[in-house]
């Protein structure tokens, strides 16, 4: 483990210097918004990767909750079995009935229901797998801690295109505000970490992370409503990309994820590293008493 | 009568008669809303027709940060006497003690909206060109929002360091789906625009009460007993 992470900082070195290379000199000039439009392979990777972490300290929150009870942690099991066995279920009943696979946003395919339902489960299993409960704890600090720096970026790079490209620096568009929220909401969670004393911190971080995640959708539908002017997703909705484009916006992601994974363990090493000092500090409180006299 | 229903009764009788003797918490959020209202007043000083289409904000900001005030005394009057820690060894069911604050923080919410509604309506001059009773499903909606999320974030933010500062922080990023749903169903009541209807942000305001009430329920117990 010591050797890996030298090794896996260096390739992650080279790879996204490689990948800066892609994006500034290998990747077609964009028609109408110039060289601009070379900022896309940043903030479209930062925003994918803030919104993986989000999503992991998501679960990693739940899992908190529920696997501090045996009958709960059954429950909630079971329920992501469904949720996969569900979702599969249903992309084969959309793909044999054509009225129901016409309902289908543009676009989207019925198998990728069930890859969202199996991602899901799978994503949840793996980490129940591998993390106990207090590592799990751990887990959801690293992740809102740099998901929060990636969302960052999201925020300030956007503004940058958007001034050429839009005339304006901010809009109060669905995918911003909902970004900035998902932003503020993460904030205040960091915020609660450090302000609240050091045994509930992981339940109450834990619960408003729920909070949160319940909220997002309803930002979404409520500013939804207005017309949106952020350009459609290019990849996998309507629109369309150049494949050489699209091959560099792989690579920088690929490169900012390897990024993110190296920072993410070496915060949760250090977390838990911290834990430990802690707890043994107590432990040796507890063996010498200090008030006995010598 | 059962013993959640008997609990929150209890609860809810003892709060009420404690805020009906001091009158602590619906004085200092009259006074608060009040100097909202005149420093936005003074802010703004805006036309009939301007004040229509900003009153729903301004009314609807200067209740949320009003509220506020009442929602950080409603576990800290519990730190007292060590109450809290009482109600979490009791094995009274902790969501009874949860719906009890909420209803109780509600009534002082509705009781300032009461109050203040007419002095609005006089500074503001304002006059709603739209279906006037919208305004109370709106309103009563539109508190529950605010009162349930933020009685379920006092009771972590009392626990916190720096307490009082803690619960608008946890709240207002929470809440902004309720804010933006409550100033739209009031502004579109107030401007009576017959091509817009109030119904679809109640829809949402709805789905996001019943949201969070059930949310809140569900990890009320967990973060009560959280040591």
């Amino acid at each position: 483990m010591r050797k890996a992470f030298p090794i896996l900082g260096i390739l992650t070195a080279i790879f996204l210097s490689y990948a800066l290379y892609l994006a500034l000199e290998v990747a077609p000039r964009e028609q109408t918004m110039g060289d601009v439009q070379r900022i896309f392979y940043y903030h479209v990777p930062s925003a994918w990767t803030a919104f993986l972490l989000f999503f992991i300290n998501f679960i990693a929150s739940i899992q908190y909750l529920v696997r501090r009870s045996r009958s709960s942690d059954k429950v909630a099991n079971w329920t992501l079995i469904t949720v996969a066995v569900v979702t599969c279920i249903a992309s084969v009943v959309i793909a044999m009935v054509p009225d129901l696979k016409k309902a289908l946003p543009q676009g989207t395919y019925p198998s990728s229901i069930a890859t969202t339902g199996i991602i899901i489960a799978g994503m949840y299993f793996l980490i129940r797998k591998y993390f106990s409960v207090e590592a799990v704890d751990a887990l959801a600090v690293t992740t809102a801690e740099v998901g929060v720096v990636f969302c960052t970026v999201v925020l300030v790079t956007g503004p940058l295109w958007a001034r050429p490209v839009w005339g304006i620096w901010w809009t109060w568009d669905v995918r911003l505000t909902s970004t900035l929220v998902l932003w503020l909401i993460y904030v205040s969670y960091l915020i609660l970490r450090r302000f609240s004393s050091s045994g509930q911190t992981p339940v109450m971080a834990a619960a408003l992370a729920v909070f949160g995640a319940l909220d997002v959708p309803l930002v979404y539908f409520s500013i939804w409503i207005f017309r949106t002017q952020h350009p459609q997703p290019v990849v996998g909705g309507g629109g369309s990309i150049d494949p050489r484009m699209l091959h560099v916006l792989l690579m920088n992601w690929l490169a900012f994820l390897c990024f993110a994974f190296l920072v993410c363990w070496s915060r949760y090493r250090l977390e838990r590293i911290k834990r430990e000092v802690e707890e043994t500090q107590a432990l040796e409180a507890l063996l010498e008493p200090r008030s006995v006299p010598r | 009568m059962s013993a959640p229903t008997g609990v929150m009764l209890e609860t809810l009788t003892k709060d009420i008669r404690l805020e009906w003797r001091s009158k602590d918490a619906i004085n200092s959020m009259l006074f608060f809303a009040l100097l909202v209202v005149v420093v936005f007043s003074f802010s703004f000083d805006p036309n009939a027709e301007e004040s229509r289409q900003i009153a729903g904000g301004l009314i609807w900001v200067a209740f949320l940060f009003a509220s506020v005030v009442a929602l950080n005394q409603t576990w800290a009057r519990e730190l007292r006497n060590q109450v809290l820690d009482a109600y979490r060894v009791s094995p009274a069911p902790a969501n009874a003690l949860f719906l009890a604050k909420a209803v109780g923080n509600f009534i002082f919410v509705v009781i300032l909206e009461a109050l203040m509604v007419p002095l609005f309506v006089v500074f503001y001059k304002l006059r709603v060109l739209g279906p006037a009773w919208q305004l109370i499903p709106v309103a009563a909606l539109g508190t529950w929002a605010i009162v349930v999320n933020g009685t379920f974030f006092a009771a972590m933010s009392v626990r916190t360091r720096s307490r009082e500062i803690m619960l608008p922080l946890l709240l207002f990023p929470i809440t902004i789906p309720a804010l933006i749903s409550t100033v739209e169903a009031t502004t579109v009541i107030l401007v009576g625009d017959p091509a817009t209807s109030a119904k679809f942000w109640i829809v949402l305001l709805a789905t996001y009460d019943v949201m969070f009430t059930l949310a809140c329920l569900a990890l009320f117990e967990t973060v009560l007993h959280a040591e």
